[in-house]
């Protein structure tokens, strides 16, 4: 179940998260990287305490260590207030309309999937690809979405079993191993 | 007789306010300092050890804003000119980190000295028009035995052989430099078969254990991250060194509104600030150090109207005019490996033959660029952002053209001062707590763009050399009438200076020779907001130098001297 979106919904981010990542050989596509999964945990991420925006420390427990980044930081007041105005929108709170109303990530998902089409699950990705991008509102959110969900510590909920660092041969976070001198300086 | 909370308040915990805050509490003096970020850095009880929340986190650092400002609460604006209206981009500019620490440990640490000439680049080479080029009321030989102290109370890394351009030292630095990075070996040689001079950069990362901290372990997120194993010494050490003292307090998410002059207005009692509820305080103060940053510590001054008898709080602001030369490798660089940036070349701060050419088909006396950081590209979420989606996309991301086989020159061009080129406060755009936001107006001179477009062909040239299948450029901010222009606006560097110069004409300056405003001698600036000049070096280590003079001078100790050898 998503956390934020309803089935629909999600099912229409996920269709539209592979057209901008498509599986090809030797790299999974955002479907199989959960990065749906990850934009979905972005709009709920007031919905768990506390909330799902600062990965903890020092170490993930990958290559050592206690697998801290799993529990999330406390956000300081104006970390929460500067969050939720950005996932949330300002919703007509004065304290989040510093320089006048913000429209929220939950609002620029809502209308942009609806506005994607009540066939956009039907087409050909290359015409949901098209769509997306002629969205002129959400594409520069999703797409830097989908390059976190792919790419970013998979804590946040994408890059599922770090299949996306994989495919790219990235270690991701490698405290407290690091790289010896040679790892460093050799080819 | 009037009773103050303390000796010296200090406003911003980056390395300018912490290697105050250690040379005044060694010397016996109490410090209360404020901070208007969080602190994500260590615990303020001994022994101060690290928090545990500086991570190995491409999400956390460079996408969530969890060390700079929030744009939504600490929005900047930008404009070239004042022609354009009263701002062009509001959002992010220039941000250094806000939090303990300020800016200072998100850092890759590179950290220069400047050279001789650069003291006095107008009586050595003389005007230019349109810029206000000036003499520091200091010269190199009285700085040297600073810039050693530095190195000392930082550890720095670094090779005293490698670079022919190098100004004198009396000694050597603490630790020799780390592992070399395998890019750098790549575009090092080649560099070095052009005629160029790469040397090992002086990094503020351990090699070996220094000062109770470990060497570093090569885990590549340096720059724009803190380091998770306490291996950087900037400015986690000072401040730690201060607290240790018992003398040092530091309250954080504390933002100083105004700086508060007595009736005489000629002294300063100390300062008032908010803290997140709102509620205002005020911390009473023998001197009050101005350690904020060159953007904030202008903004404060024009905020509270301190200083600013001849209109130059604010003006003569510089960044470095950064020129980006790539080279697309047919192989893997491993560029995640290591501390970022491993080797420099200063070889466009002095100008040659060619240099010199392009200079006068231009009709200007010089053009001086800056240092050249070899380095590569580290993290794939901005990899991600410039590999087009579609299947394309993962295409690249599997190749990596963008990142992996990507070597990387960065040119930090030196950036002449120009009176039209400032901070002030925007007139309408506000802070989370009410207050202006600042307003950059900023274009560079024809020299910074004359030197910038010498340049960047002949490092494009070093990576062919490397043996790149392809290359480009491009620079920061994007020249006049570039492309570039409409994709981003704001210079992206963030070595800021300027807005406050000292020198030692009051009707010239802001800040005399020991960094004390003209007008009001106990207010001290230790921060880069005093630079009369750029340079086309990294600015912390002559930040820290600084501050550590003017400290002492602060605190009555006698100056610090040092001897030249023999030859050097």
């Amino acid at each position: 179940m998503p956390e934020y979106l309803t089935e629909a919904q999600f099912a229409v981010l996920e269709a539209a998260c592979e057209a901008l990542i498509p599986a090809v050989d030797g790299h999974p596509g955002a479907r199989a990287l959960g990065v749906a999964d990850y934009i979905d945990g972005a709009l709920g991420a007031f919905s768990v305490d506390p909330p799902r925006i600062f990965a903890g420390g020092p170490y993930s427990g990958r290559f050592g260590g206690e697998p801290g980044f799993a529990k999330f930081t406390k956000l300081s007041k104006f970390q929460e207030l500067a969050w939720r105005t950005r996932i949330e929108g300002s919703a007509g709170i004065p304290e989040r309309e510093i320089n006048g109303p913000v429209v929220g990530w939950q609002q620029i998902y809502t209308d942009g999937l609806a506005a994607l089409g009540d066939d956009f699950l039907e087409c050909e990705p290359d015409e949901q690809l098209r769509r997306v991008q002629a969205d002129t509102v959400l594409f520069p959110v999703i797409w830097a979405h989908c390059g976190e969900g792919a790419y970013g510590a998979p804590e946040y909920g994408g890059n599922r079993e770090t299949l996306g660092w994989q495919a790219i041969q990235y270690p991701g976070d490698i405290q407290p191993r690091g790289f010896t001198d040679e790892e460093v300086s050799q080819p | 007789m009037t009773e103050f909370d303390c000796d010296a308040v200090i406003v911003g915990t980056g390395p300018a306010g912490a290697t105050v805050a250690e040379v005044l509490t060694a010397a016996g003096q109490s410090v209360i300092m404020l901070e208007k970020g969080a602190n994500h850095l260590m615990s303020l009880e001994p022994p101060f050890a690290m928090s545990g929340e500086i991570t190995n986190d491409e999400i956390k650092f460079l996408r969530r804003y969890f060390l700079e400002p929030d744009p939504l609460l600490e929005p900047r604006t930008f404009r070239r000119t004042e022609a354009a209206g009263d701002r062009e981009f509001t959002g992010s500019v220039n941000v250094l980190p806000t939090g303990l620490g300020g800016g200072g440990f998100h850092a890759d640490g590179k950290l220069p000295r400047f050279r001789e000439v650069d003291f006095h680049l107008l009586s050595e080479h003389g005007p230019i028009d349109g810029a206000n080029i000036a003499d520091w009321p200091l010269e190199y030989d009285e700085l040297e035995p600073y810039y050693a102290e530095a190195e000392r109370i930082i550890g720095v890394a670094g090779d005293s052989t490698g670079n022919p351009f190098a100004a004198w030292r009396s000694g050597e630095y603490p630790m020799a430099p780390g592992a070399d990075m395998y890019c750098a070996v790549v575009t090092g040689a080649a560099a070095q078969r052009l005629g160029y001079n790469p040397y090992r950069a002086p990094t503020g990362a351990n090699t070996v254990e220094y000062d109770g901290r470990p060497a570093c372990n090569n885990c590549g997120f340096c720059a724009f991250f803190g380091c998770p194993i306490d291996a950087k010494g900037d400015p986690v050490a000072p401040l730690r060194h201060a607290l240790h003292t018992g003398r040092c307090e530091i309250r954080c998410e504390s933002f100083v509104s105004e700086i508060v002059l007595d009736a005489s207005g000629k002294t300063a009692r100390g300062v008032k600030y908010l803290d997140t509820d709102g509620v205002e305080h005020e911390v009473t103060a023998r001197a009050v150090v101005l350690g904020a940053g060159a953007f904030e510590t202008p903004r404060l001054l024009l905020r509270s109207d301190v200083g600013n008898r001849t209109d130059l709080v604010g003006r003569h602001l510089m960044f470095h005019l950064q020129t980006f030369a790539v080279g697309q490798m047919p192989f893997r660089l491993h560029g995640y490996k290591g501390r970022a940036v491993t080797h420099l070349m200063d070889d466009p701060i002095v100008p040659d033959a060619l240099a010199q050419a392009a200079a006068k088909d231009a009709g200007l006396p010089y053009i001086r660029g800056g240092i050249v950081e070899h380095g590569a590209a580290g993290h794939p979420v901005m990899e991600a952002m410039y590999s087009p989606p579609g299947p394309m996309h993962s295409r690249m991301m599997l190749e990596s053209p963008m990142r992996d086989c990507m070597a990387g020159f960065t040119m930090q061009g030196e950036d002449l001062p120009l009176l039209t080129n400032r901070i002030d406060l925007d007139p309408k755009v506000k802070d989370v707590w009410g207050f202006p936001a600042g307003r950059v107006t900023y274009s560079p001179h024809k020299h910074d763009v004359v030197a910038s477009q010498h340049w960047a062909p002949r490092l494009e040239a070093v990576m062919k050399e490397a043996g790149a299948v392809n290359t480009f450029s491009a620079t920061s901010p994007p020249l006049p009438g570039s492309l570039g222009e409409s994709h981003n606006l704001t210079p992206q560097s963030r070595h800021i200076m300027g807005g406050a110069r000292m020198g030692d004409d009051p009707d010239t300056s802001v800040f005399d020779r020991w960094q004390r405003l003209h007008d009001v001698p106990n207010v001290i600036c230790s921060d880069s907001s005093v630079f009369p000049t750029s340079t086309g070096y990294g600015p912390t280590l002559t930040i820290v130098a600084l501050a550590i003079r003017a400290a002492r001078e602060l605190a009555g100790l006698p100056p610090l001297t040092s001897v030249r050898p023999a030859g050097a």
